[in-house]
């Protein structure tokens, strides 16, 4: 029994029955192809996490995003105080968190590309583009790019998914993808 | 230690197999477990981020 | 109560000793009292934070959103710590004393420090609620940095990870005062090992919070000026996931335990069982790195290594033990004349005793829906469509309520006459807890995962966005997922007060066992001396656990296949 010690001094020359080695081989050759599939993906799929990042200190980030905003505003979302940015396709794009909005709103065209980055200027926050379902974890004093590509036109809201204090609920933003103009 | 009904006769002199006299170890194992975690998941990761490189 | 005279040379103090009627074991009194100690205390945190896990249900249920956003950050941070860690560990530490001094017959060492372990856990398990309830220190169970709490909060865990790591070291001392003493004869039992294995885990772990939190309470009284969020992450990760390993591991151990007591199950193979064990020693604290999938700045060669346990050997060591497990019972069935088809061991199998129902379910549970989640989840690319989402925490509570905790409950039911030598009190409601403790965490899991498929963030009080600047709306059955989750939530609440009643009246106010209740009744199934020897050719077939970890395997590939099907449809990105 489990809960004695083996009866057999040498339980380690025991041998194994064929089903448990049978089931040992699937489960180790399953776990193979898993980490394969995780591999070859980065050769033949198109949804993969750059690994290109800065430290950068967030006063400086929050200048660059708020330039970038300043000179390719177009209009202002709705009745609020934030700046609609339309950024030329294939250019660095500009998009920080704070407490507790997503700064500024982003207009992209569909089928440009487009590097994006992101940071905080206070605590960590979770980038989640929905619907999509894009989840990005970002933190104060790192700048992540990432080369994006959007495919489909629409409105797309930006919630933050990592809690960031009492007004974590409220913090959404808006990426607007148009087509090409 | 006495090695009575621990096994068979031909048990008794024979030598413990090396992964079983491992496995047998708990302070080796104890070792082993945080000397592989602390490589390749700690010291490897704080490597890393310790690579990353500042913006222009 | 025989007491013994074998108190050694070189002890520091005299052990007293009692022989078990019905395992007849050596009973170290010490260890017994560590044990029960251990094991109330955590059954009061199991209680406590399993009500605030029901007012956070009832908020996220849409149509009862019951408590306010402040309330809701607070408790929820008071859920994670008292029943993620507190109840857990406090439980983890009867189990290491149970499978040192008790199944190896021995006394336990240095028993006053294990008494300080106690206290120091306990004084910082309150520590730590008490910041939490004063309201200053709502940072969720992680507490990333910068986001701060106040330095009691971060004290209250060091000191409990200071006393959990005196329990290991009093746990390996019991081994070798074991072994000197001869207590027993060959290797340890293989329970016992799997305990070694939580131990060693739970060192890794502690290690990691110290390298962790003591700079974060140093900075949190102002010692400190900076904290880097991203490498506070990785180390912090390696304490909060290795926690959840822990528990995996003693969970694997009861699952062992509670098959050969009660059905007098031997492993298949203590070769192959002991090395699905190294598996999890070795690689399963690699799995921290599921947390860091998309988090600038580090490589993908680091994510795709880490996140994969190295190449999933240890996935392969717990796909070993769901293979093992059932086909020990399966044996130790069919040895007792239970051959018909390929189920007739399981369908006659003690489904009544409230300890076997715990453990298939809490294998069921932990297999199907926590393990192939984790894995799928702890895909570097996969994890893009999952991160933060609600599917993390349906994710965990398959594996840390469903498998872990449920197989701590059915322990518990075997401690009771054991340990506590207590009649089991309200019988009926004991049989049925199991059950309805199963099923609402079942439903809690599929409805979480569910509606994190479908995007809902994770922490989040509204996800209707009513105070949000700018609109959003998540799916409307989204909001149906969080109405169910609700409702199971409800009924694993249910569930848990069930357990939680019969054991507190069981422990108080049970009947004690009388010698005649043990020959009528005996708390262990019959032996073991009906199985043919581990891993010969006279095995019987195992026609039911070849089926049973085929279904698996099937769900495992479609289920994995369909979450890169649902990633190649969003944007590219690079």
């Amino acid at each position: 029994m489990a809960i004695l010690p083996p009866e057999n001094r040498l339980w380690w020359k025991e041998p194994l029955s064929g089903t448990e080695i049978v089931w040992i081989a699937v489960a180790f050759v399953w776990g193979l192809v898993m980490f394969g599939t995780m591999v070859s993906w980065h050769f033949v799929g198109k949804q993969n996490l750059s690994n290109e990042a800065y430290r950068i200190d967030p006063a400086v980030y929050a200048e660059l995003t708020e330039a970038q905003a300043e000179k390719y505003k177009v209009r202002m979302e709705g009745n609020l105080d934030v700046p609609v940015s339309h950024p030329p396709p294939g250019s660095d794009v500009y998009m920080l968190g704070r407490l507790w909005e997503w700064w500024p709103v982003l207009e992209l065209e569909k089928d440009q590309t487009y590097r994006l980055h992101l940071s905080s200027v206070d605590w960590q926050h979770g980038f989640s583009l929905q619907p999509q379902n894009i989840n990005l974890q970002i933190h104060p004093g790192y700048d992540m790019v990432l080369t994006i590509k959007p495919d489909k036109a629409g409105e797309y809201a930006v919630v933050c998914n990592e809690f960031c204090g009492i007004g974590h609920h409220t913090m959404v933003g808006k990426i607007y993808v148009v087509d090409k103009k | 230690m006495s090695e009575q009904s621990t096994g068979s006769a031909d048990q008794q002199d024979e030598r413990v197999p090396a992964m079983q006299r491992l496995l047998d170890n708990p302070f080796l194992l104890l070792f082993m477990g945080v000397a592989t975690p602390a490589a390749l998941y700690l010291i490897w990761g704080v490597m890393e981020l310790s690579q990353v490189p500042l913006a222009q | 109560m025989a007491v013994d005279a074998q108190a050694p040379a070189r002890g520091f103090y005299e052990a007293k000793f009692r022989t078990c009627p019905e395992t007849g074991l050596k009973v170290c009194a010490q260890a017994e009292a560590l044990i029960k100690a251990n094991a109330v205390v955590a059954v009061v945190f199991l209680a406590v934070g399993g009500f605030f896990g029901l007012l956070v249900a009832l908020t996220r249920w849409p149509a009862v959103h019951l408590l306010p956003a402040d309330w809701f950050y607070l408790l929820l941070t008071a859920h994670g710590a008292d029943v993620l860690l507190f109840w857990i560990i406090f439980f983890e530490m009867a189990v290491l004393y149970f499978a040192s001094a008790i199944l190896l017959n021995c006394r336990l060492a240095a028993p006053k420090f294990a008494w300080l372990g106690f206290i120091l856990m306990l004084v910082g398990a309150i520590v730590a609620n008490v910041a939490v309830l004063q309201g200053e220190s709502s940072v969720m169970f992680t507490s990333y940095v910068p986001m701060q709490a106040a330095p009691h909060f971060y004290l209250g865990l060091i000191l409990f990870a200071v006393g959990a790591l005196i329990g290991c070291f009093v746990f390996f001392g019991t081994l070798v005062i074991a072994k000197e003493e001869g207590t027993y004869q060959g290797s340890i039992p293989l329970v016992t090992f799997g305990a070694v294995t939580a131990a060693i885990i739970a060192v890794f772990t502690i290690a990691s919070g110290a390298i962790i939190l003591i700079p974060t309470f140093l900075w949190s009284v102002g010692y400190i000026s900076h904290i880097d969020p991203l490498m506070y992450k990785v180390v912090w990760w390696a304490m909060g996931h290795s926690s959840q390993q822990i528990n995996v591991s003693a969970q694997v151990a009861i699952w062992y335990a509670i098959a050969a007591m009660l059905l007098g199950a031997k492993p298949l193979s203590e070769k192959v069982s002991r090395m699905a064990f190294l598996m999890y020693i070795l690689f399963l604290q690699l799995a921290s790195a599921h947390h860091l999938l998309v988090e600038p700045g580090i490589s993908s060669e680091w994510k795709i290594f880490n996140t994969s346990y190295a190449l999933y050997l240890a996935v392969l060591g717990s796909m070993i033990h769901g293979m093992s497990i059932p086909g020990a019972m399966e044996a130790a069935q069919r040895k007792r004349g239970l051959t018909n088809g390929a189920f007739e061991w399981l369908r006659k199998a003690p489904w009544g005793n409230p300890a076997f129902s715990g453990t298939v379910f809490s294998i069921g549970i932990f297999g199907f829906l926590g393990g192939i989640s984790g894995v799928v989840m702890g895909t570097e690319q996969l994890n893009l469509i999952m991160h933060n989402t609600l599917y993390v925490p349906g994710h965990f509570h398959a594996t840390v309520v469903g498998g872990t905790t449920l197989a701590f409950m059915a322990i518990t039911y075997l401690l009771v006459p054991l340990i506590f030598r207590k009649e089991i009190m309200l019988k009926k409601v004991a049989q049925w807890q199991p059950y309805v403790f199963g099923i609402g965490i079942a439903g809690i899991s599929l409805f979480m995962m569910g509606a994190g498929t479908l995007g809902v963030s994770r922490r989040h009080w509204d996800i209707g966005f009513s105070d949000a600047a700018m609109s959003f709306d998540y799916p409307a059955m989204a909001f149906a997922m969080m109405t169910m989750n609700g409702i199971a939530g409800v009924l694993a609440t249910v569930g848990g007060l069930m357990f939680v009643i019969v054991i507190v009246l069981s422990v108080f106010f049970g009947k004690p066992r009388t010698p005649e209740a043990i020959a009528a009744t005996p708390t262990l199934g019959a032996g073991g001396e009906v199985v043919a020897q581990a891993g010969s050719e006279t095995h019987p077939k195992l026609p039911g656990t070849i089926i049973l970890v085929a279904v698996f395997l099937v769900a495992f590939v479609l289920y994995y296949y369909v979450n890169w099907k649902y990633l190649s449809e969003i944007w590219p990105l690079s």
